[in-house]
């Protein structure tokens, strides 16, 4: 286990200093002069070369990434070009914001994907059954503006349960919550349902059948813990997802999290917020990965001898 | 005739100290709390370095510059300072400051401030974008070239006096003053934040940060020790960030919002227009704005004159009009209606499709070409962007249209013979003060039309450039008209060349609940977009 957590640290440190190199790369070829955004439109030749100086950007690309490297690890992010602040502040002041939503996402995708899974695996080829699996065809496919309006008009506008925007109390999560959840729950039931109706169709379960084993103890003690494994891998999956993707559900409900922020930063070319977002996101990936590596041979046995 | 000026200006301060003259049919009330909402974040309240619609007229009413506008009206009245006088000459600027003015944290504004906060702005260290306003203050080059770290044509004889010296007359000076680069901040505030006096403003001005939440919002609370009496009206200002515009819309229908700061979505606009309270909820007033087509006269076929008149006649403008629900007018010259020197008897070329199909096939492309059409990739520019790819279609122009972000296009722009053409929606040129100057060097003359540049026409004129100068150097106000006019000639001349397509003048659209009071003109400011100072509750 300790050499597992290790490896996967090392692993870690490896994909960071590579989603840093390339995105230095990329964000550096892109055919915007940040010196010239930073200047104005009012700016002389002069004045362009001046901040580009200040900036270090008239050094080597190789030069800039070591003294970006360099920083990285006394963790310097660097400081926003547009707003002339710390990075690292501004992606702290909107972390909680990010995280909050995540968590609430993810629980609301991981218990109503869980049960709707569930339900349709039990009752497979019924009419409830169908029902689960069009629905979350339509929740797989929506486009999240879609539902956030969706979800704000209707909960917001016209019944009045939930303010329609902002950020602070319980009330106000419920509606992003449920968005990111919704859209996510289609997904996991569906894999909840085939990995529950391979689970039912064991000869494990068979057996607990003959023995004469309740159906609720059958599924909630002997099935669901078995399928709830591929659950874990994409928890992890969304963990990062979330961290990073959740632009378009914070824009709708004006929720102050770091999508907003790099949205912003990619619309000024404010390249050292853009690369502090994306190693975030990037370092989000890595932990929920890791974490469902950790987890699951705590669930599953199984893997554990493996 | 200096000191008429000097008398002048003093009576248009004292016009401005009486409660505002535009809003006389209405008296402005005290108090109440008011929250605005905008879609993007503020990126910093330094007004040495903040240089965008939204956060612009924030920094406008936390300091105080030596100069200012009467709200809603483009007209300069001393602020900060209590007078001033000219030399007859022009390059002597000395200002006598008011009396007891202080910032927020308690201390007296002296001379030495304004001296400071002005190096502050050019000194190439802060990275502001405005450095280049104030070209004309001797010293100026050794500053941004890094000789110096203090402005020789900048002298503080005592503290309530501070006297500028230029390098050459300069026409828009008092403008600069007023611009919110010129800003005056406590050195000691700017020193103790630590590079985040963006984030941790000090001013002297009509309101005071209470709170900023990074993210979330910005809390405004008024100065009660505001040089001028019964200034401003509001008690606070609340600025909620993050706010999609529809939703702010929803919010402010239903009276959690009173200023919808990003205006009605189009798709919404009619709805809301239509609607019962529509009329008294949407401001709608004309602004320092042209959006344009750059023609590149250094990109084949653009080098030729009557290409560019084509192109000219082919658009139009009425359907781009359209596209943006009416909120905007055609337009026929790069000055918008409002500015000084709008030539009302110009009338440009007129949308001829037949003429231009001519034109072409006199320069030689009876059969039209082929060319790139570059936009920004923001709502609602590509469709204008395809609309004008109609347009130029039916006079048997192919454009292929690039809409990318907005950086990428300014990048292109400013690359010599890389864009043929650029649609400048949601770039285009809105003035930094009400001078026609501020229409043509960057965007028209010879010194932007270079890598990295605005003029994205690479055009130069050399002809007009040394009428440019000369009309900038007419800084005796007695020949404000005769100034005037010499900037709208050469303006209505340049379209004889035709570097650009003048395509319309946007109208800006700010929606605002019932309660809000204040003429329409203060909530579309031509020098500062919503005037936080002016604007009032009616109880």
């Amino acid at each position: 286990m300790m050499f597992l957590v290790l490896r996967r640290l090392a692993q870690a440190f490896l994909i960071l200093l590579g989603v840093a190199a390339i995105t230095f790369v990329l964000l550096y070829a892109l055919p915007a002069d940040p010196a010239r955004m930073i200047a104005g439109r009012s700016a002389t030749a002069q004045t362009v070369a001046n901040i580009r100086h200040e900036l270090g950007l008239d050094q080597p690309l190789l030069v800039q990434f070591w003294h970006y490297l360099t920083n990285l690890l006394s963790g310097n992010l660097g400081r926003s070009y547009a707003q002339k602040t710390d990075v690292w502040t501004l992606i702290v002041a909107r972390l909680p914001a990010t995280l909050t939503l995540m968590l609430a996402g993810i629980a609301v995708e991981v218990i109503l994907g869980l049960t709707l899974g569930t339900i349709a695996a039990i009752r497979r080829g019924g009419f409830v059954d169908r029902l689960v699996m069009m629905a979350s065809f339509v929740g797989v496919s929506a486009p999240q503006f879609v539902v956030a309006l969706l979800l704000l008009y209707v909960f917001a506008v016209t019944l009045g349960w939930f303010p329609m925007s902002g950020y602070g109390t319980l009330a106000h999560v419920v509606l992003p919550a449920t968005t990111l959840g919704v859209l996510g729950a289609g997904w996991y039931a569906r894999m909840v349902r085939s990995a529950m109706i391979d689970v039912l169709n064991q000869d494990y379960v068979r057996t607990a059948r003959a023995k004469g084993l309740s159906s609720r103890r059958i599924i909630f003690r002997h099935a669901l813990p078995n399928a709830i494994l591929p659950i874990i891998a994409m928890i992890g999956i969304d963990i990062g997802q979330f961290m990073g993707g959740v632009v378009v559900v914070e824009a709708v409900y004006g929720w102050p999290g770091i999508g907003q922020l790099a949205w912003q930063a990619i619309q000024q070319v404010d390249i050292p917020i853009i690369m502090g977002v994306t190693l975030t996101s990037a370092l989000a990936i890595v932990i929920g990965n890791l974490l469902a590596d950790l987890i699951a041979p705590v669930i599953d046995p199984r893997i554990r001898t493996r | 005739m200096f000191k008429s000026w000097l008398r002048m200006t003093t009576m248009a301060t004292v016009v401005a100290l009486a409660p505002l003259s535009v809003m006389a049919q209405d008296a402005p009330k005290q108090g109440g709390d008011i929250i605005v909402t905008y879609k993007d974040d503020i990126a910093t309240l330094d007004p040495a370095i903040g240089y965008d619609w939204v956060n612009w007229s924030m920094i406008k009413s936390l300091y105080s510059r030596l100069m200012d506008y009467e709200p809603g009206t483009p007209k300069l009245v001393p602020s900060l300072a209590e007078s001033f006088t000219v030399s007859d000459d022009g390059l002597t600027y000395t200002f006598k400051l008011r009396k007891g003015v202080k910032f927020s944290n308690g201390r007296e504004v002296v001379a030495s401030d304004v001296k400071y906060s002005i190096e502050r702005a050019v000194n190439p260290k802060t990275q502001g974008p405005g450095a280049g306003f104030f070209g004309a203050i001797k010293g100026f080059e050794d500053v941004t070239g890094g000789k110096s770290e203090t402005l020789a044509g900048i002298e503080t004889p005592d503290a309530g006096t501070v006297v500028f010296t230029l390098s050459r007359p300069d026409a828009t000076f008092l403008h600069v003053l007023a611009i919110n680069f010129a800003s005056v901040v406590p050195k000691e505030a700017v020193e103790a934040a630590g590079g985040d006096f963006g984030k941790k403003p000090v001013g002297s001005g009509t309101f005071i940060l209470k709170d900023w939440t990074i993210g979330q919002k910005l809390v405004f609370e008024r100065n009660k020790d505001y040089f001028v009496k019964d200034v401003p009206h509001v008690d606070s200002f609340t600025v909620e960030v993050g706010q999609e515009p529809l939703v702010a819309l929803l919010r402010l229908q239903k009276g959690e919002v009173d200023i919808a700061g990003d205006g009605i979505p189009p798709a919404k606009f009619l709805e809301i227009k239509n609607s019962a309270d529509g009329p008294k909820m949407i401001v709608d007033g004309e602004q320092l704005h042209t959006g344009y087509i750059t023609l590149n006269t250094k990109v084949k076929p653009f080098d030729n004159v009557k290409v560019r008149q084509a192109v000219n006649m082919a658009i139009n403008k009425d359907r781009v009009t359209r596209i943006l629900n009416g909120r905007a007018t055609p337009a026929n010259q790069p000055l918008p209606p409002l500015m000084p020197g709008y030539d009302k008897s110009f009338t440009g070329y007129t949308y001829d499709v037949a003429k231009a199909k001519a034109l072409l096939a006199e320069a030689g492309f009876a059969d039209g070409f082929e060319t790139t059409l570059y936009s920004t990739n923001t709502d609602p520019q590509p469709r204008i962007a395809q609309a004008i790819q109609q347009d130029l279609a039916a006079v048997g122009i192919k454009a292929e249209v690039r809409a990318l972000a907005q950086a990428n296009v300014i990048s292109a722009g400013g690359t010599e013979g890389e864009a043929p053409m650029i649609w400048s929606g949601g770039m285009a040129w809105i003035a930094d003060f009400p001078d026609p100057s501020n229409f043509y060097g960057p965007i028209l003359g010879c010194s932007g039309a270079v890598a990295g540049g605005w003029n994205w026409s690479w055009y130069c004129n050399k002809d007009l450039d040394a009428r440019a100068v000369a009309a900038d150097s007419m800084s005796d106000p007695a020949k404000g008209a005769e100034r005037t006019a010499a900037w709208g000639e050469i303006f209505t001349d340049i379209m004889a060349d035709a570097p650009w397509v003048p395509v319309i003048n946007e109208r800006r659209v700010v929606a605002k609940s019932l309660r809000m009071g204040g003429a329409d003109n203060v909530y579309i400011d031509p020098t500062r977009v919503i005037n936080y100072d002016a604007i009032y509750v009616n109880q």
